[in-house]
């Protein structure tokens, strides 16, 4: 379970993130949705503690986050960005193994972990012996996921991950990811724009604006017990294959 | 090769014992009287002499002195007087005597010959100008001087005449070897020249007659410590002979058989010394002379080691400490204000200022500050490549490794300095090619390599002698250059290429 205890960012006069309370049930999915600039990507990198709250604290399971135990939290967390954030010096294997080898993991372990998560995330044996520059989008997403369950942590954070592919990968890693996140039964929290997507894969949604929550709940609870009209409004600028909103 | 490696490292004072070590300085008269004492003092049987030529100016040459890295050195009364006492009035060997002992030093043996600066034209011009004394300049706003870097900033040089005569020039620097061509080349009209110039009569100089009496007097005398005559006593007795030997004109002939005749300092020096009476000594023949046999010479290879050893152990240690430093700059913005400023300040200082301060520093001449002058330059590149390669990394690749739990001495070794290492190399690189070029004002203070030759080549104006140092040296950048080129492909990840 994590939970954010009143955490605020402001950078300069820019408030990122009013001061908000907010629980990520464990082992379901979050998605986190609003539009550009409301603090989506503020708040992930708080629980991952690249951004550190002006105020507030970060609780993971129980404990704070602090400068001190950031390192081994993060092991505890897979993080997922834009086109997959993989580093263009590592072929695609050793950008997923770096940790695990970095961590002193025996080679064999190693090994075998690659094979099965090549297997969960479909990548082909060929893909892994390539740089980064050599793959498509689709498959450095693969790759960025594969590196971020590594550890097989119990929290992974998405940030768009599926933000810079074309609509058929799109399609495509929208069911895998669906498909991962049964068979794994992580804590996971999910950031994007599109509302078709939330509504596919969130467990639970928390729409966000200017650096507040607007409303979290399910998908149910927005369609029909929307808190404000702009609730109404985000949902309606959306695809009109979503069901009717209740006025 | 290895021997001369383990011959260069070792420190001068293991041979302190047995060894007068001669010094002179950067010019053919000077290369060749410190020869003449080498040669007058091996002969006496008693030390091991070593001469160690061609040591940068009076700063660097008379701190060796001082630091005992050397015993002795030819030097000019003027000379100890303006530059080194500061007391213009400590003209005659009795006054300087009386204030060098203060440190630990003496002046003794005046060879018999006075160099005093003087200021010459071509005859032609200045008779046709009606141009006979430095007065008569004063007339003649428009003409160009052209002085050696030493006479304009001496204070028995260009500053003192200028005031004493109201002379209203703006002088431009001109290496001393290279102002007669430039001076027959009507570049310039006027020059400084020493009085046993040997090149007087074959430019067709005038010598402008100093009617203010402004030169001092520059006795050529021996400077020495005052621990050598009771070290080497027989050999000091032996040197007390060359008193009054060398009168002007012998030196003039002595310098144009040098810097017009083309004899080597060795064998000028050797003839003056046989025909003093002395051990027979035989001159090294110097057979006819090709550029090739010049360039590949016996001390092509000594050279070349040196030179390798001067910019790879230097380049190495300012890797050792400009990586980190990089690093630090990187990391921290209030650091890398200063870390930045302060390697580059370093780069600003002259090399021959350099090295005369590292010289007192490190109580040797040679290698020792060679390598840490070296050192200091080569900083700027590598630290400021490092610390912009390492800025230069997308924010999002530095995020993704500190999400990911990599300890920060990982992530520096495994993520950022590899990211970096385009820079890295390219800044090490800079520092390697600029350490070849930068490794030739090495010979000022005898640490040897290509700029031996290129010093002694500028010390007679022998333009051969300057290439056969000038072109290995270039050819050594060239390819330092193709040996990163290649470093470039074998350590920069492939996934980095386009
Ligand atoms: N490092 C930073 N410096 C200054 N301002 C920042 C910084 N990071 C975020 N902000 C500001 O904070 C606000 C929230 O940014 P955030 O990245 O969390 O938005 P977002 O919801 O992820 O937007 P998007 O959907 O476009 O990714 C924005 O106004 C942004 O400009
Ligand atoms: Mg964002």
């Amino acid at each position: 379970m994590i939970t954010l205890e009143n955490v605020s960012k402001r950078y300069g006069a820019q408030v990122a993130l009013a001061p908000t309370t907010l629980g990520f049930p464990a082992r379901r999915t979050t998605v986190l949705i609003g539009p550009s600039g409301c603090g989506k990507s503020t708040l992930l990198r708080m629980i991952v503690g690249l951004a550190r709250p002006d105020s507030g604290r970060v609780l993971i399971d129980g404990e704070e986050l602090t400068a001190v135990n950031a390192d081994r939290a993060r092991h505890g967390i897979g993080y997922v960005i834009q086109d997959g954030g993989l580093f263009p010096h590592l072929t695609a294997e050793r950008n997923v193994a770096l940790l695990a080898r970095c961590l002193g993991r025996p080679q064999q372990w190693i090994g075998q972990r690659v094979t099965e998560l090549a297997r969960l995330t479909r990548i082909p044996d060929a893909a892994l012996a390539r740089y980064p520059k050599d793959l498509s989008g689709g498959q450095r997403q693969r790759i960025g996921v594969m590196r971020a369950l590594m550890l097989d942590p119990p929290v992974l954070l998405l940030d768009e991950p599926l933000g810079a592919l074309d609509p058929v990968t799109r399609f495509e890693l929208q069911e895998e990811l669906k498909r991962m996140f049964a068979a794994l039964r992580k804590t996971v929290v999910l950031v994007t724009h599109d509302m078709n997507e939330a509504a596919y894969l969130g467990d639970h949604i928390v729409l966000l604006r200017e650096g507040r929550v607007v409303q979290a709940g399910t998908l149910d609870d927005l369609v029909r017990r929307p808190v404000e009209s702009y609730v109404r409004d985000f949902i309606r600028a959306q695809r009109s294959t979503l069901p009717e909103v209740a006025s | 090769m290895a021997r001369a490696f383990i011959l260069l490292l070792l420190p001068a004072w293991c041979f302190a014992q047995d060894t007068l070590t001669v010094g002179s300085k950067r010019f053919t008269e000077s290369y060749i009287l410190g020869e003449i004492v080498a040669r007058v003092a091996a002969d006496a049987g008693e030390a091991r002499a070593v001469h160690k030529p061609g040591l940068g100016n009076t700063g660097i040459v008379f701190a060796a002195l001082r630091s005992g890295a050397i015993d002795i050195y030819p030097e000019y009364t003027g000379t100890i007087a303006f530059e080194v006492l500061n007391d213009p009035k400590a003209v005659d060997i009795r006054a300087i005597n009386r204030e060098l002992a203060k440190s630990g030093l003496g002046v003794a043996v005046p060879l018999g010959f006075n160099n005093s600066y003087a200021l010459a034209m071509l005859d032609t011009r200045a008779g046709a100008l009606g141009i006979r004394s430095i007065s008569d300049l004063s007339r003649h706003a428009g003409l160009a001087l052209g002085l050696s870097h030493e006479f304009l900033n001496r204070n028995d040089g260009w500053p003192g005449l200028k005031h004493a005569y109201r002379l209203p020039f703006a002088p431009r620097g001109v290496d001393h070897g290279l102002a007669y061509e430039a001076l027959a080349a009507a570049q310039i009209d006027v020059m400084d020249i020493y009085s046993t110039d040997a090149k007087i009569a074959k430019y067709g100089l005038r010598v402008l007659e100093d009617d203010l009496r402004f030169f001092p007097r520059y006795e050529a005398v021996l400077l020495y410590r005052l621990d050598v005559p009771q070290r080497f006593p027989a050999t000091w007795a032996a040197l007390a002979k060359l008193e009054n030997r060398i009168e002007a004109s012998r030196m003039i002939g002595l310098n144009a058989e040098a810097e017009l005749a083309g004899k080597s300092f060795d064998a000028v020096a050797a003839g003056f010394v046989s025909e003093l009476g002395g051990a027979a000594a035989v001159a090294p023949g110097d057979g006819p002379r090709t550029f090739f046999g010049i360039l590949f010479g016996g001390d092509f290879w000594r050279l070349t080691a040196e030179h390798l050893l001067l910019v790879f152990a230097s380049l190495a240690a300012s890797m050792l400490a400009g990586i980190p430093l990089g690093v630090w700059a990187a990391r921290s913005p209030p650091a890398s204000a200063w870390i930045l400023s302060s390697v580059g300040l370093l780069q600003t200082i002259p090399s021959l200022a350099l090295l005369a301060f590292l010289i007192p520093l490190l109580g040797t001449i040679g290698t020792a500050p060679a390598l840490v002058a070296l050192f200091l330059y080569a900083l700027l590149p590598i630290v400021r490549n490092t610390a912009s390669g390492l800025a230069d990394i997308p924010l999002a690749l530095q995020e993704a490794a500190r999400a990911l739990g990599l300890p920060p001495l990982a992530r520096l070794r495994l993520i950022e300095l590899p990211l970096a290492a385009r820079s890295v190399l390219a800044g090490i690189k800079t520092s390697a090619v600029i350490n070849v070029g930068t490794a030739t004002i090495a010979a000022f203070i005898g640490a040897g390599g290509y700029g031996e030759r290129i010093a002694a080549g500028l010390a007679r104006n022998d333009n051969e002698m300057l290439l056969a140092g000038a072109i290995p040296a270039a050819a050594m950048a060239l390819l330092v250059q193709g040996l990163f080129d290649l470093l470039d492909r074998r350590l920069i990840s492939e996934g980095l290429r386009a």
